[in-house]
């Protein structure tokens, strides 16, 4: 009788110490569904634009470029170490939420406008805005224009459809002026047009103009108009439910900002993390200090995505920069030299 | 309108159809002629112009016309492709600008065939293409030995061959995850599975409509009806988007093979009625002599219905696979790279902007030559199946 009792009770011992076991080992895991995905997949899965210069596209080799593709380098750096173990997944502007919703991603980086109804209606976050664009104009050098408000008078190349023949007619009566339109169904056929000398100019999305300068015969007799006269705020999208995972993508992008400012590049990382002095970039580049292990995330996490990909002002350069489309900075500016992209503090 | 799709066919001579084509030959029977040399030649082609294309004032409205249109475009077109066109080089910089940088197709063309397969594993996916080649090969030939063989080697053998040759993982080969196939051996791999699937699927569908059974017949008539009521985009669509939804958390099915078992589904229901029809085709008296043999029904059906079922639907058959071909490109809607998606996507490089149009003149190119040559198998087919069909009448 008496050793019936005791089995029994260290049956029962047993159990609740492999409760206990089992409760303690699943703290010890992070609180973020995803990032224990893709920790224990070894790869982040990035869902990126199905093409679009500047942000998505392949170059001859087949291999993945662009502002949105850097971004997911970064976080793979961050969270894997690896900028290279990402893989991609193409998708369309229909498909584009739902393949996040569904977990089919980790994480959307899509030229993707940031909306209320986006945030609360899909229950998607948008942590990081990595390009700020707006309605921007591009004019045939020869005309001497260098405002918006200097096109009145002039005709510009325009798609139909989009709300870009909207934003120009209130644009004209906030302005008092007439710019011209010509519409066209397709991108080729506006280029073609402007090029043509049917209009004196073309307007769309600040990346699509860009796009559409290297296009033209000869690009430098194009200028690109500083100003926007709609604005979008285009970034990261993640899920409601991963607080942890967004506030790492959130600051996988303010660690290319904080490089930037800080002049830490692709270049020189490695000899600041040995030699540098500075408190700020000894803790930004991890090696002071416990900011990377309260993200989960290795210590280093911020010298990982500079050794990476560098940081923003040398991602924007390639694309959009002197090495891409030659889009000016503007809006994409750091706060300090009068853009939105605002460098937060590290601790 | 009755005119005009009376004289398409004459107008322009790839159409297919066989009964236009032998009509058409008609006038050109040497028989009928004088033999009178030059002289003869020459009635003789003004003889088949007048009776083709100036038979009537409609007639010779339409070739006019046809002929100005030609005129306008098609000398532009050879300027833009032939003679301004640029080929050397291996950058934008090596085009004139002028006519069409075919550099940009040469710069691309591995990505284009073989998507982002890895360089040093494409003779996997070339080996794979040949051996689907010496398999075909005699499957469509007319006079050969053991074509059942042959057939079940393409339809059985040669999937799992090549199963193991493109994904690998196995006898040493590297794993090639599926997310790095594209290109043009995307639109094979899909329009062989889906070809292959579909038709089993499909044959057994018809068999099902055609069954006493209600149950069986119901439910087959349901399947078909409800899949060729919903447009390929939307399925596609349904299985990109809503289908992972429904999944629990954690379990994903690699996008292609969504692809492929939605294209699959879509064909079969397709094929079903093609294969329905070349049922109908056989003549009733075979079904009921094969059951006075005391045949069970399943041998009726494999031994008797269908092979004579399949030779009479092989033509709509070949069309279906023409179609499925074709429809192949939609899933880049998906964000699957096949051949179109990848020329769109190179198209997207900063280097290469501007220059979509050569690669969709590429594309055509491609898919011109792969279907056309699907359909004009398909008309011989045919042709030789009127004329066993009359010399056995």
């Amino acid at each position: 009788m008496m050793t019936r009792n005791i089995v029994k009770y260290a049956a029962l011992v047993s159990i609740v110490a492999g409760l206990t076991g089992s409760v303690t080992a699943s703290q010890a895991a992070s609180e973020s569904a995803t990032l224990d995905a893709v920790k224990a997949r070894g790869e982040l899965i990035c869902g990126v634009d199905t093409g679009m210069p500047g942000f998505a596209f392949q170059d001859s080799s087949g291999e993945w470029k662009g502002l949105d593709v850097s971004y997911c380098r970064a976080i793979a750096a961050a969270v894997l170490g690896d900028p290279q173990k990402v893989k991609f997944i193409g998708t369309t502007s229909k498909v584009r939420f739902t393949v996040l919703q569904s977990r089919e991603i980790d994480v959307l980086v899509r030229d993707s406008e940031y909306t209320l109804a986006r945030n609360s209606q899909l229950r998607l976050m948008e942590p990081a805005v990595n390009f700020y664009t707006g309605q921007t104009f591009m004019a045939r050098k020869s005309l001497g224009v260098s405002h918006v408000k200097e096109l009145d008078g002039a005709t510009i190349c325009v798609l139909t459809g989009t709300t870009l023949e909207t934003n120009i007619a209130d644009y004209n009566r906030a302005m008092k002026i007439k710019i011209n339109t010509l519409l066209f169904d397709k991108p080729e056929e506006a280029f073609a047009a402007a090029d043509a000398q049917r209009c004196d100019g073309y307007t769309d999305d600040s990346g699509s103009v860009a796009a559409a300068r290297s296009t033209m015969k000869v690009p430098e007799d194009w200028v690109i108009l500083p100003e926007t006269i709609s604005s979008q705020a285009q970034g990261a999208f993640t899920r409601y439910d991963d607080d942890q995972w967004t506030t790492i993508v959130k600051w996988t992008h303010g660690a290319m900002l904080k490089a930037e400012a800080l002049g830490i590049t692709k270049a020189n990382v490695d000899e600041l993390k040995s030699t540098s002095t500075d408190p700020q970039v000894k803790k930004f580049l991890g090696v002071e200090g416990e900011l990377g292990g309260a993200l989960g995330l290795n210590n280093d996490f911020a010298y990982q995505i500079v050794k990476g990909v560098g940081n923003y002002a040398e991602v924007y350069d390639e694309y959009f920069g002197s090495k891409g489309l030659q889009l000016p900075r503007g809006l994409n500016e750091l706060y300090t030299k009068g853009g939105l992209q605002y460098v937060a503090s590290w601790y | 309108m009755a005119i005009l799709l009376e004289q398409r066919p004459k107008a322009s001579p790839t159409t297919s159809s066989a009964a236009s084509t032998s009509s058409m030959t008609r006038p050109m029977d040497p028989t009928s002629l004088t033999q009178e040399g030059s002289k003869g030649l020459r009635s003789r082609i003004s003889n088949w112009l007048r009776r083709n294309l100036f038979g009537s004032l409609a007639n010779t409205i339409l070739t006019l016309s046809v002929l100005i249109l030609l005129g306008l475009t098609v000398p532009r077109f050879i300027d833009w492709a032939i003679t301004h066109a640029s080929i050397g080089g291996n950058s934008k910089s090596a085009c004139s600008g002028d006519g069409a940088c075919w550099t940009f197709i040469k710069v691309r063309l591995a990505t284009f065939i073989y998507g982002h397969y890895p360089a040093g594993e494409l003779w996997r996916v070339n080996v794979a293409a040949i051996l689907l080649a010496i398999l075909i090969i005699p499957v469509i030939r007319q006079h050969v030995k053991r074509r059942g063989l042959w057939l079940l080697g393409l339809v059985i053998g040669y999937p799992a061959v090549a199963c193991v040759l493109l994904i690998g993982g196995t006898l040493g080969l590297p794993f090639v995850p599926t997310d790095l196939w594209g290109g043009l051996m995307l639109n094979v791999v899909m329009t062989f599975i889906a070809l292959v699937g579909s038709f089993v699927l499909g044959t057994l569908l018809a068999l099902g409509r055609r069954s006493t059974l209600p149950i069986v017949r119901l439910l087959s008539v349901g399947f078909i009806e409800l899949w060729r009521a919903v447009p390929l985009l939307t399925i596609l669509f349904m299985s990109a988007v809503m289908l992972p939804l429904f999944l629990p958390d954690g379990v994903s099915i690699d996008r292609l093979v969504r692809a492929i078992v939605a294209l699959t589904l879509f064909t079969s229901a397709y094929m079903a009625e093609v294969v329905r029809g070349g049922l109908q085709s056989v003549p009733e008296g075979q079904e009921e002599a094969a059951y006075s043999l005391g045949l069970r029904w399943i041998d009726v059906q494999i031994f008797v219905l269908l092979p004579q079922a399949f030779r009479q639907a092989l033509p709509a058959i070949i069309n279906t696979a023409v179609e499925l071909f074709k429809d192949t490109t939609l899933v880049t809607m998906i964000g699957v790279f096949d051949l179109l998606g990848a020329v769109t996507l190179a198209s997207k490089d900063p280097n290469w902007i501007g220059y979509v149009k050569e690669g969709y003149v590429f594309a055509m190119l491609v898919f011109f030559v792969c279907c056309f040559s699907m359909s004009f198998y398909g008309r011989r087919v045919e042709r030789r199946l009127n004329r066993d069909r009359s010399n056995a009448g």
